[in-house]
């Protein structure tokens, strides 16, 4: 048997939480806890930056460097934490209206970037803390029971709009299913690159739509939800160099990730290794990325540049 | 004949049509001839075609001001001597009219044009200057490549302007030389086309020089010729700033990209990002995961940075240093015109109540201490700083002896966390700043929230830990007025006793240092000068003992409203006298500050606003 230095206690806190009875929230809370066992990172290696939300306050419940900063900047707040210092594990998570409604711009430069992170995205449709407006991922016509009226705008789709923008993983998950999605949350830390996890999260209080019966349906005899492992589904790009590969893959993924009603997949869409934001900095730099916490820094010789003005 | 020793060159052209090249390539050459150089530029907001021109003050002795009348002006265009009356409202009327009695009208040959209906009081010298590096081109058997080496017709127009302010042909030449490279290369070639340009104008002006610059004496090692932007950007990297984000704009963006284009070797990370909101965003994170970083916009960047000043100051990280290149506003306004009309929203930049400090340096030094001193205050005091500059400051040239980067203090990154038990990374201390820890560091795991937070870091909304967290923070503006030495608090210059008092701060300061010694040459008036360096905190105690004690207060400023004015009345209860304002998006002239301020000072009005444009 593996001898584990961290296990999930390691990774909580005693902050009372405030989320309400029966959320969705607490079993991703658990997952990401579960994925830090398994990935045996310390807890001081790991930054958890959230935006503004019920998510948002994720990081109060787990016992890491916690940033709690503004809506829809998490990604922005988590890109710096990494490039200052590479070494930590950055996990950025935050809710749908945070990521794709007030953030989204954020949402789609980020996957530009390739920095090596984890972008979780807590997805229940809803505005919940302000107590039940559609959120981006809301269907138009669809009306929860918050809602004054049914959506009138349409809804967008986060997985497809993350492997257009360059997102190297992308994967959904189910909240409910502890199991699988600790699996898939370690699988995006491990990642090289920018992972993006697309969670299905139930809110008890305000989506009366998709709530944990909708997703547990059985249609057919058959489950809602089912996972991409199960299937011949091949989300991993062979040859990072094929322009032609990552294409077809990234076709196959976006065609998938709009399999929803039914049956619904989760589990990992797509998946490229390749070169990240960090190998380019340190590309050319004498010391890398290591030399970016360097105090030495200060010792810089400017004579080159001062010469240049003479 | 005599010699001049104040003597102003202007060159105008089209944007994009090697202008810039040609000033500086020649002020280059004149400061290491042992000349002192002020120069700036102005341009549109435009890649290519626009007018453009520069202004270029040489000098036996530093100026901090242009003059408006102009001895050598060189025109690539017609625009450049007649305006751009094509438009519905021009934007300037040429530059014939600052033409002094006997200057000289350098332009170029192949342009046709009619001067006729002109000034009959000036010099007009055409000049084929592709003629004439065609024909030095043949001699050196190159005449094939002249398209090619075409852009040394900047060297003719070099060599006649030397020839029209009276500069020595071998000094301007030797500039050429000494270089590596393909510049070494063309070194003969540039020196023969410098002599082919002044011979031709000595031989068109016969015997009518006019203008005979002072003799220089080449220093041993020569002056740099540099802009604000070099001077950010040198004490950004000699206080070790590891992070720089930016959103292209202008004028932020030159510093910005200056810093791009030496990260690798200067190991920095300087990322470009989509808007400023992600720029404040990112540079935060990189402050609180332990390295210095800085963002650099102007007015409209700062405007989407508002949220993001209120998370770096509620969560007391350690910057990150904000550089605010202002323009000229409000919203797009004049992108690329000088303005100093952001004060009052650099004091208040986010909403609520939040502790962030505020400099602005007013010269090269200046930029140079202030900017290096900022970082420190970021990491000392734990809060965001702004280091307020302009288009001023980033479009012109100044000639500088040393930059003073060995005289800075030592870097001090405030007091740092220590593994000693439970970790608190707010904790209340006599001082108001909480030792920091890092991501990374064993035992000091914190946490931030934009929420108002217990000592660890925790949302809580208790009134009793709301008042001593809201007294923590804004106490440490308290602290860093009491440390701040009051030389970094404000400059002043002058005698004690003065006739008139002057208010300013920012880019100003040269203008009204060269306005004050004019003052008191001309008029026999005496001013003193008090600039205020620091704005938040406010340099309360020292302004006020100045203002009390003046004969006469007037302040000086950039922009419409007088902000600095309302800023002193607000925190010292004192009202200057006179505002003298300026907001057409140029910087002041010598002769515009000197004729408003005998105006404010003989007619006393309350409020004296001044135009370059003509009546």
């Amino acid at each position: 048997m593996v001898v584990q230095t961290f296990t999930a206690k390691d990774y909580k806190t005693s902050v009372h939480n405030t989320w309400c009875p029966g959320c969705g929230d607490f079993a991703i809370l658990n997952s990401v806890q579960n994925a830090l066992v398994e990935l045996q990172v310390p807890p001081h290696m790991v930054a958890v930056v959230s935006g503004i939300g019920c998510s948002g306050k994720s990081p109060h419940y787990i016992n890491a460097y916690g940033f709690h900063t503004l809506h829809g900047r998490a990604l922005p707040s988590a890109t710096g934490v990494k490039l200052a210092n590479p070494k930590l594990t950055v996990v950025a998570v935050g809710g749908d209206g945070d990521g794709f409604g007030i953030g989204a711009g954020y949402f789609i430069n980020t996957g530009r970037r390739n920095v090596d992170m984890t972008y979780l995205v807590f997805d229940n449709q809803v505005y919940g803390l302000t107590k039940g407006q559609a959120s981006p991922t809301m269907n138009k016509g669809d009306k929860a029971k918050g809602m004054a009226e049914a959506a009138v705008q349409d809804s967008v789709n986060p997985l497809a709009l993350a492997i257009s923008a360059g997102y190297t993983f992308v994967a959904r998950g189910y909240a409910l299913q502890p199991r699988s999605l600790a699996q898939i949350i370690a699988e995006a830390i491990r990642h090289r690159g920018t992972s993006f996890v697309d969670i299905m999260q139930t809110c008890p209080v305000y989506n009366d739509l998709h709530d944990k019966d909708w997703y547990g349906e059985k249609l057919d005899g058959r489950p809602r939800l089912y996972q991409l492992d199960d299937t011949d589904f091949d989300p991993v790009v062979h040859d990072p160099r094929d322009p032609e590969e990552i294409i077809a893959k990234k076709v196959q993924a976006i065609a998938k990730s709009y399999e929803w009603g039914a049956r619904i997949p989760t589990g990992i869409l797509y998946k490229l290794e390749t070169s990240t934001y960090e190998d380019s900095m340190a590309a050319g730099r004498p010391r890398g990325m290591e030399s970016v916490l360097d105090p030495n820094l200060t010792d810089r010789d400017l004579t080159r540049l001062i010469d240049a003005l003479r | 004949m005599e010699y001049n020793s104040d003597l102003t060159w202007m060159l105008g052209g089209p944007q994009g049509g090697g202008i810039n090249t040609a000033a500086e390539a020649f002020a280059k050459a004149l400061t290491r001839g042992g000349y002192r150089i002020h120069m700036n530029i102005e341009y549109h907001s435009n890649i290519m075609g626009e007018h453009s021109y520069y202004t270029v003050r040489i000098s036996d002795q530093d100026k901090g001001n242009l003059s408006e009348k102009v001895h050598v002006l060189v025109s690539l265009d017609e625009e450049t001597l007649l305006g751009n009356h094509h438009n519905e409202w021009p934007s300037h009327h040429g530059h014939l009219h600052k033409m002094v009695a006997e200057g000289v009208v350098i332009y170029d040959g192949a342009l046709k044009m009619d001067l006729s209906g002109q000034r009959q009081d000036i010099n007009y010298i055409p000049v084929p200057f592709d003629d004439l590096l065609r024909k030095v081109l043949t001699e050196a058997e190159r005449g094939n490549e002249f398209n090619a080496l075409r852009v040394m017709t900047n060297s003719v127009a070099g060599g006649a302007s030397a020839a029209a302010l009276g500069v020595d042909l071998v000094l301007y030449q030797q500039s050429f030389r000494g270089g590596t490279g393909r510049r070494a290369a063309l070194a003969e070639l540039n020196a023969a086309a410098a002599a082919a340009g002044y011979n031709f104008v000595m031989d068109a002006l016969g015997g009518r020089q006019h203008f005979r610059l002072v003799q220089a004496t080449p220093p041993a090692q020569a002056p740099l010729l540099m802009r604000g932007v070099q001077a950010v950007a040198l004490a950004k990297l000699k206080a070790g700033l590891q992070f720089q984000t930016y959103y292209p704009i202008s004028p932020a963006t030159d510093e910005n990209v200056y810093l791009e284009a030496n990260q690798r070797t200067q190991d920095l990370t300087v990322v470009q990002v989509e808007d400023e909101i992600s720029a404040i965003n990112m540079a935060v994170g990189a402050a609180h995961a332990g390295v210095r970083s800085s963002t650099s916009t102007s007015g409209p960047g700062l405007s989407l940075m508002c949220e993001g000043f209120g998370f770096a100051s509620i969560t007391e990280s350690a910057g990150p240093v904000v550089y605010l290149w202002q323009r000229g506003g409000p919203s797009t306004g004049l992108p690329t015109r000088s303005e100093q009309a952001d004060l009052l929203f650099a004091l208040q930049p986010g909403h609520g109540d939040f502790a962030h400090m505020v400099v602005a340096p007013g010269d090269i030094p200046q930029t140079v201490e202030d900017s290096y001193e900022a970082f420190n205050w970021a990491d000392r005091y734990q809060l965001p700083v702004i280091v307020m500059v302009d288009k001023r400051l980033q479009s012109s040239h100044f000639t500088v002896d040393d930059l003073g980067l060995d005289r800075l203090p030592p870097i001090d990154r405030g007091p740092r966390f220590s593994p000693n038990g439970d970790y608190l990374r707010y904790k209340f201390t006599d001082s108001g700043v909480s030792p920091r820890a890092v991501p990374g560091q064993e035992g000091g795991i914190f946490w931030v929230t934009t929420d108002e937070h217990d000592e660890r870091g925790h949302i809580t909304e208790s009134s009793d830990n709301r008042v001593k967290m809201m007294n923590k923070r804004m106490g440490k503006l308290d602290l860093a007025a009491r440390e701040i030495p009051s030389s970094r608090k404000i400059a002043f210059h002058g005698p004690q006793d003065a006739d008139v008092t002057i208010v300013g701060w920012g880019s100003t300061r040269g203008s009204i240092l060269d306005a004050m010694s004019l003052l008191r040459e001309r008029e026999g008036i005496t001013a003193n000068f008090v600039q205020v360096r620091l704005l938040r905190p406010f340099p309360v105690e020292e302004v006020s003992e100045i203002l009390k004690r003046a004969k006469r207060t007037l302040l000086v400023e950039e922009n419409y409203q007088g902000q600095l004015g309302d800023v002193i009345a607000a925190k010292t209860g004192f009202t200057v006298g006179q505002r003298l304002v300026k907001f057409d998006g140029r910087p002041f002239s010598e002769e515009e500050l000197q004729e408003a301020l005998l105006t404010a000072i003989r007619e006393g009005q309350p409020r004296v606003a001044v135009t370059h444009l003509l009546p």
